[in-house]
């Protein structure tokens, strides 16, 4: 059996994914991607290795994508994210035109032709009323954790006016919304509200069509999915929650797995002349 | 005797500052703002009376000011903090033209009039990169005291260039230079530079002419002064109470009418 890894090193979490030659994920792993980017690339390939019952020797072929990945030094080959989070999204909703991805610290839009390939992209990795901080610190100014934003949410009747224009100064409005009596839910939930309006402003300007496909760790919010739905008006693809965070580390991994087999055709191509 | 009073209602502390008939501070006060905003600028007024030895009744007149101004619900007007930075600056030094006040959650150039009126204006209204948030946040990542900022970057050598504009990613760039052994000093160095060199367009887009008051909170901070000196080529006026010029310019308009009040005829019961 033949098995490929692909490594996303976004800004905020590191993973993982191990594919035998089926396709099949056989492991995954995910770590904080910290400072330490070499160190954190090999760690987190290691322990999906390890859930495969595989050692690293064993992996034949490895993909590094995300802003991290040119730290991957055991990687063979280094893919940007676009690509990958392409190739991972394709693969899960073949109709795939539009990608949102949503992480920690980025936000983009990608629109991809008929045939899968990249049409055009935008992404926010400037400021962090776009991207997934801006949800973590407006939890984090009312006390509550990321885990919780979305239970949080689910509780809210209404969504509180949060302009979003700044992560910064979400504070404020946070406080007064506090002050006046607003609950702690609907605040949370503007803020979801905020964040998928900018979402949808970066997913025109790459020309957005359906299928909508979105992915990255802010999807793990129902409610994200449930906004953007109502935004675009069109039905979205959301992978499950646990492959949701995974979708350009799948990418990385199966497009590891195409340049393998094309690869294999070549020196195959090759034997003949050689043995000549 | 009678006195005035201002109460600046910042994003990020609340300043209140009594003042007398000669213009003179006879009381001040800084208190964090919090999230009672009311009770901030009831308690910061309550302090600059107590701290001045003066009774409330002696106030004739309070002027509220900052994005807060009007939670000084015994305020008798409100006035902009634009208008009030510029006229404590004046105040503090004649020949200002600029201002260059720089706060908790916000940075603004202003071009003023010899007598102390707006003549331009501009301010980050959309972000908080370049404020005094940008500090607080490679304060909190390097866990140093904010008063300690400022010495410590002045040690710095060879400062570091911060790529991030974002205020909440500055905190991951500056635990990332860390990460790669730059010494915290020539991080911090980095980042009030980076902040100078935003503060220098904003004040370009006004124009900066001579001489040049720096205000706000910040301006306590000895590196501030220098980076940006270094980025805008001027030496800066920098007072003691640079970080009371907003309530200080408050105070003064109050002052303006309880005076204005006094002249019989053809005076308006209003400050400013």
């Amino acid at each position: 059996m033949i098995y490929t890894a692909g490594i996303d090193m976004g800004t905020t979490y590191t993973k993982a994914i191990i594919l035998d030659e089926t396709g099949t994920i056989v492991g995954r792993a995910m770590e904080p991607t910290g400072f330490r980017l070499a160190e954190i690339a090999a760690m987190v390939r290691d322990r999906a290795a390890s859930e495969a019952g595989l050692r690293p020797a064993d992996l034949a072929y490895t993909v590094a994508t995300g802003y991290g990945r040119h730290q991957a030094l055991h990687a063979d080959v280094r893919v940007t994210d676009l690509t990958s989070a392409s190739r991972g999204a394709a693969s899960l909703f073949p109709g795939t035109r539009t990608i949102l991805d949503v992480g920690g610290q980025t936000m983009k839009a990608t629109r991809l032709s008929g045939t899968g390939k990249v049409d055009s992209f935008r992404l926010n990795d400037k400021c962090a009323a776009g991207t997934g901080a801006f949800l973590e610190k407006t939890a984090r100014y009312m006390g509550y954790n990321i885990e919780e934003i979305g239970p949080l949410v689910a509780t809210s009747k209404e969504a509180a006016s949060i302009s979003g224009v700044c992560a910064v100064f979400a504070e404020s409005e946070v406080i007064n919304h506090l002050s006046n009596g607003v609950a702690p839910a609907d605040i949370m939930f503007g803020a979801v509200v905020s964040l998928v309006g900018r979402s949808v402003q970066l997913m025109k300007r790459v020309n957005m069509e359906p299928e909508f496909t979105l992915i990255g760790g802010i999807m793990r919010f129902e409610a994200m999915a449930r906004v953007v739905r109502e935004a675009v008006h069109a039905e979205v693809n959301v992978p499950p929650p646990d492959m949701v965070q995974y979708v350009s580390a799948l990418g990385a991994a199966l497009l590891g797995q195409r340049r393998l087999a094309r690869l294999a055709t070549e020196r195959a191509a090759q034997r003949p002349e050689v043995s000549a | 005797m009678a006195y005035a009073a201002g109460v600046d209602v910042g994003s990020t502390q609340t300043k209140a500052v009594v003042v007398n008939e000669e213009r003179g501070i006879v009381g001040r006060s800084l208190l964090p703002t919090g999230a009672n905003v009311i009770r901030a600028a009831e308690s910061a007024f309550e302090e600059a009376l107590r701290a001045g030895g003066i009774r409330e009744e002696e106030v004739e007149y309070v002027v509220g000011t900052g994005y807060g101004r009007y939670k000084v619900t015994f305020g008798n007007a409100q006035v902009t903090e634009i208008s009030c930075h510029g006229r404590g600056a004046v105040h503090m030094f004649p020949s200002t033209r600029t201002v260059v006040d720089m706060g908790g959650q916000d940075t603004k150039a202003i071009r003023v009039s010899p007598v102390g009126e707006i003549v331009d204006f501009c301010m980050n209204d959309k972000c908080a990169a370049g404020t005094g948030r940008f500090l607080g946040a490679a304060a909190n990542a390097l866990e140093i005291p904010l008063d300690q900022l400022g010495p410590t970057a002045l040690r710095g050598t060879r400062p570091v260039k911060i790529s991030t504009t974002c205020t909440v990613f500055a905190e991951s760039e500056v635990l990332s230079w860390l990460g790669k052994g730059k010494t915290i000093e020539d991080i911090l160095r980095g980042v009030h530079q980076s902040i100078a060199s935003r503060s220098a367009g904003l004040l370009r887009r006004v124009g900066i002419v001579e001489q040049v008051t720096f205000t706000g909170g910040v301006a306590r901070n000895t590196a501030m002064i220098e980076t940006l000196q270094q980025a805008l080529g001027v030496t800066l006026n920098v007072s003691e109470d640079s970080h009371y010029m907003g309530a200080l310019g408050a105070a003064l308009f109050a002052l303006d009418t309880i005076l204005a009040s006094r002249v019989p005829a053809g005076a308006k019961r209003e400050a400013s």
